[in-house]
């Protein structure tokens, strides 16, 4: 392993250490070492919070900040925190109205959100979650509960936080990050696999010279192992499923292409050229196109392609100022 | 009649922590077939860190099983945790204020331990999960004293129980947790929650045997 690490059981609060020195108008520290919230939230509001396992980044502390979440729960790598975390990150929000968690569907996410709001109730604490169902490879539509969350996840919470910024109940914040994630479609392909420090070995394999369509964050497989030919062909593998998910013709969307960690933004731009070949050919308008690293699986080489479905509802929230380590937009 | 020392919690606790460290990578490895290979971290971490805060202490066994429990609860977060830690803590509630043990408080502390395990969980017997270990392994014990089996052979039912229970599994297509988005991919591979659910079943027969020898010697 050719890491920048310390003790591999540590790279998690080790990495946290870097966060806090770096961006202290970002991140403050809590009372418990795996939540950080962002210092600048106004408290009259309704919070926003997220979390999930780490390995991830800029997922999910880098999207704490100004119009999107006021505080994050931060699991082991690939591993949901715990419950004692979500709640303290409840703790840490805005709360006064409420507090929407807005994360991903995963087992481990699902039963400590769920012991954490059982625990907020307690407190007198109302919390409401959305769970980010996105990847198209995890199920078919028709079993749309069963789906992971992916980097559709990032949509859902600038849709959330901006929504909760401008004022608006906890109901409504819920409603439309629901709305937000509900218009996404996303799928992922991965070049090589990953290893967790504390593992030391890589956690799966893909042969050189091929390509898994639709393999998970974690390094779930995937619906299809395939050779590994040219961009143009990854685009086109890419786009087939994501674009008969949803009827996207004749609509506006919004792109976000992920890397995965380990792969150039280079590449990912001449992925995109190619992406937005076929979106145009599918009569399918780009209001706006994000790429860079903005959801990854350690040091996978690969990509995500999320489209979103716009209507004048989710444009203005989409498009909404925003600061924070992952997004920052006037 | 057989009966356990409930007082030697730390003991028993102990050897739990052993056999988990101890297959650290072994989990790991049964995990990364078709999970993510974070089961063997997740739990030796939790494991060890349980180890660390009963060392040297004199406990009650429902005192370090409520120890571990809300170590694991507060420690290592995944699906692990709150599966596992309310597995425990529905033990440790079981046995509250007992320093002794009969092969039926024994079987009534899985069965507390499961029931609490279902209330967080909608995970059922044949979702290739550690209740396909956990559930024939208390059904086996059961079955046993129901024949009038005493209490070493129940805890031998037990661990046979356990162990078919975990090879199951290899057959299983998952239905919760991150394999399941596998369907029948997963099949072939063992689930790594049974088979640390059977390394811990086993290990707490054997040492509850050992002690029941020694009690009768």
């Amino acid at each position: 392993m050719q890491r920048i690490i310390n003790d591999p059981d540590n790279v998690v609060d080790d990495a946290i250490k870097g966060y806090l020195r770096a961006s202290p108008s970002l991140f403050a520290a809590t009372d418990h070492p795996r939540v950080l919230k962002y210092p600048g939230s106004p408290s009259d509001k309704v919070g926003i919070v997220t979390g999930g396992g780490s390995g991830h980044e800029p997922a999910f502390l880098g999207y704490i900040g100004d119009g999107l979440c006021d505080a994050v729960a931060i699991g082991e790598i690939f591993s949901s925190p715990t419950a004692d975390a979500f709640l303290e990150a409840f703790r840490c929000a805005p709360h006064g109205q409420g507090v929407a968690c807005l994360y991903g569907n995963y087992a481990g996410d699902n039963m400590n959100v769920k012991m954490a709001r059982q625990m907020a109730e307690m407190e007198d604490i109302e919390v409401k979650t959305v769970i980010a169902r996105d990847d198209v490879a995890s199920a078919p539509a028709s079993e749309r509960d069963k789906r992971r969350g992916v980097a559709g996840e990032v949509m859902m919470w600038k849709i959330g936080g901006a929504a909760a910024a401008r004022g608006d109940s906890l109901d409504e914040v819920i409603r439309l990050a629901q709305k937000a994630v509900d218009a996404c479609s996303s799928i992922g392909v991965g070049l090589s696999s990953c290893t967790i420090p504390a593992n030391g070995k890589p956690n799966f394999s893909i042969e050189p010279g091929h390509m898994e369509l639709g393999i998970g964050h974690h390094g779930e497989p995937g619906i299809e192992v395939a050779p590994l030919t040219s961009a143009e062909a990854i685009a086109a593998a890419m786009c087939d499923p994501v674009l008969a998910d949803q009827d996207f013709a004749g609509s506006e969307v919004a792109v976000l292409i992920s890397g995965l960690g380990a792969t150039p933004v280079m590449e990912l731009n001449i992925l995109y050229a190619h992406i937005a070949e076929r979106l145009e050919a599918a009569d399918i308008r780009v209001h706006r196109t994000d790429i860079g690293n903005y959801f990854t699986s350690l040091e996978m080489m690969g990509a995500t392609l999320t489209l979103m479905k716009l209507d004048d509802e989710l444009k203005p929230l989409l498009d909404a100022p925003a600061r924070s380590l992952a997004i920052t937009q006037r | 009649m057989h009966v356990l020392d409930a007082t030697q919690g730390r003991e028993i606790l102990e050897e739990l922590v052993e056999v988990i460290v101890d297959n650290r990578q072994y989990l790991s490895d049964v995990d990364g077939a078709i999970g993510d290979g974070d089961h063997g971290i997740n739990m030796a971490k939790g494991f060890r860190l349980c180890g660390e805060s009963i060392a040297g202490q004199s406990l009650s066994l429902s005192k370090a099983l409520g120890t571990l429990a809300t170590t694991l609860m507060g420690s290592i977060g995944g699906s692990m945790g709150p599966l596992y830690g309310s597995l425990f803590m529905g033990m440790a509630k079981s046995i509250k204020d007992k320093d002794s043990l009969d092969a039926k408080d024994f079987g009534d502390m899985l069965a507390d331990g499961r029931e609490a395990l279902e209330q967080i969980s909608d995970a059922k017997v044949g979702d290739k999960c550690l209740l396909d270990t956990l559930v024939p392994a208390i059904d086996g014990y059961r079955h046993a004293l129901d024949a009038g089996e005493d209490f070493p052979q129940a805890l031998q039912a037990l661990r046979n129980g356990a162990q078919q229970g975990r090879d199951s599994t290899l057959d299983l297509e998952a239905k919760i947790g991150r394999a399941a988005r596998l369907g029948e991919r997963s099949c072939g591979h063992l689930d790594a929650g049974a088979v640390s659910c059977c390394l811990l079943l086993t290990r707490l027969a054997d040492s509850t045997e050992r002690r029941l020898e020694k009690a009768a010697a």
